[in-house]
């Protein structure tokens, strides 16, 4: 059977700025698929270029077994999609945006009344879409929008972000209506986004960084990959505390999220030891189990947080110079 | 209970089969439904937006009474008797009724841009002339109808409400706003910021306007004038427009002549026809470009 996606030594250049560096992977048929990266990872321009909205630099990319470039209209035929930032006209009803996209995609006219009320009922939003989508919240605008994605019957849905911004409750309620479409429909999912806790419901993952795959696999086996506990502590000199950690204990600790932080195979063993033998005073510790952070550590030598900073800094360093902003 | 549970099955079942949707190849048929649709968005946000109707109606209604009468005294002295001002500058304000609108419908592209919605139009399985034609026909409909609305006051500048009459001004504003809106597109292809692109047009409408000969009549023009008014296309549908309005008077042959004037290119009458399959000619032309543009845009 082919792949519902595939990709091979995909790279795209705007200008100065590799925004995707020669990635490759394989999507099966009914996955949910996830990109997982800081900010400006590139994770939107890949699924620019996997919904034909860009042309990639090098590489080639298969969607629905349709090359993106070569057979643009058979491959948007077979997609649906939700952008990172909404596409909704928000001075029609629901309705009528949804009759907008039916109308746009040749959804059967016969088809589209019942197609119509499942995708809305699915989204808990049948008894507002008379009602004009201005007046609607964020949560239920992400909602619409999923629910517009999904109108025509795509075999694989592209959802850039589909949380970013909402509530933890309706980011939940976002997942119910996800995982529940997969029982339902027979399609195929690839999400991007930028939650660790998000990522865990993903049957697999992609990690990627600056424009890489820097590793691809379950959650599960990702984390079991890295197999340490993570321990962070703080303490009255943390200078200090890295050197005695490398002295006493042979292990290798750095600075990050502003706390001296380092992995160590059995975490709430060795958090006694440390007490016994660290020379500074310590001021609180933590440890935790293996989490996405820690594989994303683990290959970047950067928690995501760290990640998203530094392009902060960058950016702000990029402002600065030009005098905007 | 257990019979309860086969009927929802059975329920359920057909809901789903009920939905199977597949989406048709692309098809003629297909992207003129997108034409439709693209067209229909148009009215529907123009009935929801009455100020935006009402507004619009504010600059040819203060050309018409406040400039039409306040300027009708001076004007006396060049006027043949029995005809009043505002019934010279009628046609040409009725032009520029429609002149804003046309405009405005094609800055909703560019809102579009800012929006993300027309993102989801051009990731659509459906050619882009389908989207472009969509939104140039919505335009021309909407300052057509607004034109309408100002040509309800033609009693007040002394025009008659003949049909023959009001079919004919209809034809020409439906032809002036589709060759606007065109235009317009063409731009907000190009021009990506809402400010630039009001700017950009503020800058090219009033220019239009005054070289169109919407307030003087086109003979005994100094001769750099009468090139520059030669030039503007705007002139092309407000000389037909003025004609029309003037054979519907009952006036003498040197009041027309001195009111309406033939058109000429260097002492050659245009005639009407030509005048009007020109503008035609320029909103096809600029149509084309303008679905050249989209297709190329990401
Ligand atoms: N149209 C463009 N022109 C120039 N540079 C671009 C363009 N689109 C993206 N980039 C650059 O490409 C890089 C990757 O951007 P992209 O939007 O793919 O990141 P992302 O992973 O989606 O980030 P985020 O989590 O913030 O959405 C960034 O450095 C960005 O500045
Ligand atoms: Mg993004």
């Amino acid at each position: 059977m082919t792949p519902a996606i595939s990709v091979s030594e995909l790279t795209k250049r705007y200008g100065e700025i590799d925004a995707v560096r020669g990635i490759g992977f394989e999507v099966p048929t009914g996955e949910t698929f996830g990109f997982l990266g800081p900010n400006g990872a590139g994770k939107s321009t890949t699924i620019k270029i996997l919904c034909t909205l860009a042309d990639p630099t090098s590489g080639t990319a298969r969607v629905a077994g349709h090359d993106v470039v070569k057979e643009r209209d058979t491959v948007r035929r077979n997609i649906g999609l939700v952008f990172q930032d909404t596409t909704l006209d928000s001075y029609l009803t629901g309705e009528q945006n949804l009759r907008f996209h039916a109308d746009l995609y040749g959804v059967p006219k016969a088809a589209f009344a019942p197609r119509l009320r499942q995708v809305l009922e699915m989204v808990g939003l049948w008894e507002r879409r008379g009602s004009v989508v201005a007046t609607y919240s964020g949560g239920m605008q992400r909602r619409l929008e999923i629910a517009r994605g999904l109108l025509h019957a795509p075999r694989v849905l592209f959802l850039d972000e589909p949380t970013v911004g909402l509530d933890p409750q309706t980011r939940d309620a976002i997942w119910e209506y996800i995982n529940d479409l997969k029982k339902r429909e027979d399609i195929t999912i690839f999400l991007t986004t930028h939650y660790m806790d998000e990522a865990e419901n993903c049957e697999r993952i992609a990690i990627i960084d600056h424009g890489k795959i820097v590793a691809m696999d379950t959650p599960e086996a990702l984390k079991a990959s890295v197999g340490k506990d993570r321990v962070q502590i703080s303490t009255a000199d943390d200078q200090e505390a890295i050197r005695a950690l490398a002295d006493t204990f042979g292990i290798e600790a750095a600075m990050h999220e502003g706390r001296v932080t380092f992995s160590v195979e059995s975490g709430e063993q060795f958090v006694p030891r440390l007490f016994a033998g660290l020379p500074v005073a310590i001021r609180s510790v933590s440890v935790s189990r293996p989490s996405l952070d820690d594989v994303f550590m683990s290959y970047t030598g950067k928690t995501i947080r760290d990640a998203e900073a530094s392009i902060a800094d960058r950016n702000r360093a990029v402002a600065a110079r030009f005098g905007r902003r | 209970m257990a019979a309860h549970d086969t009927l929802e099955r059975q329920q359920e079942q057909q809901l789903t089969e009920a939905i199977r949707v597949a989406v048709p190849e692309r098809s003629l048929r297909h992207d003129l439904r997108a034409v439709s649709i693209v067209w229909r968005r148009e009215l529907i946000r123009f009935r929801s937006d009455r100020l935006r109707a009402v507004t619009s109606l504010v600059q040819p209604v203060l050309f018409l009474f406040v400039l039409g009468t306040g300027l009708s005294r001076l004007a006396a002295h060049g006027m043949p008797a029995g005809i009043d001002f505002k019934t010279f500058i009628y046609p040409g304000v009725l032009a520029m009724s429609v002149l804003f609108t046309a405009i405005f419908s094609a800055a909703s592209i560019v809102w579009d841009r800012e929006f993300g919605f027309l993102r989801e139009m051009l990731v659509a399985p459906v050619r882009r002339w389908a989207i472009v034609v969509g939104k140039c026909l919505g335009g021309a409909t909407v300052a057509t109808f607004q034109g309408i609305i100002f040509l309800a006051l033609a009693g007040v500048a002394h025009v008659p409400y003949s049909p023959a009459l009001l079919l004919t001004l209809v034809g020409e504003l439906l032809l002036l706003s589709f060759t606007l809106t065109a235009f317009g597109v063409m731009l907000a292809a190009r021009v990506k910021q809402i400010q630039a692109f009001m700017a950009l047009t503020q800058m090219l409408v009033l220019p239009m306007f005054f070289l169109s000969g919407a307030l003087y009549p086109l003979a005994g023009l100094p001769a750099w004038l009468t090139v520059l008014t030669r030039i503007d296309p705007l002139t092309y549908v407000v000389y037909p427009m003025r004609h029309a309005v003037f054979s519907h008077l009952s006036v003498s042959p040197a009041t027309l002549n001195a009111l309406s004037p033939g058109l000429t290119w260097f002492g050659w009458p245009v005639p009407i026809g030509l005048c009007l399959a020109l503008v035609a000619a320029m909103g096809v032309a600029l149509l084309a470009v303008a679905i050249a543009e989209f297709q190329r845009t990401e």
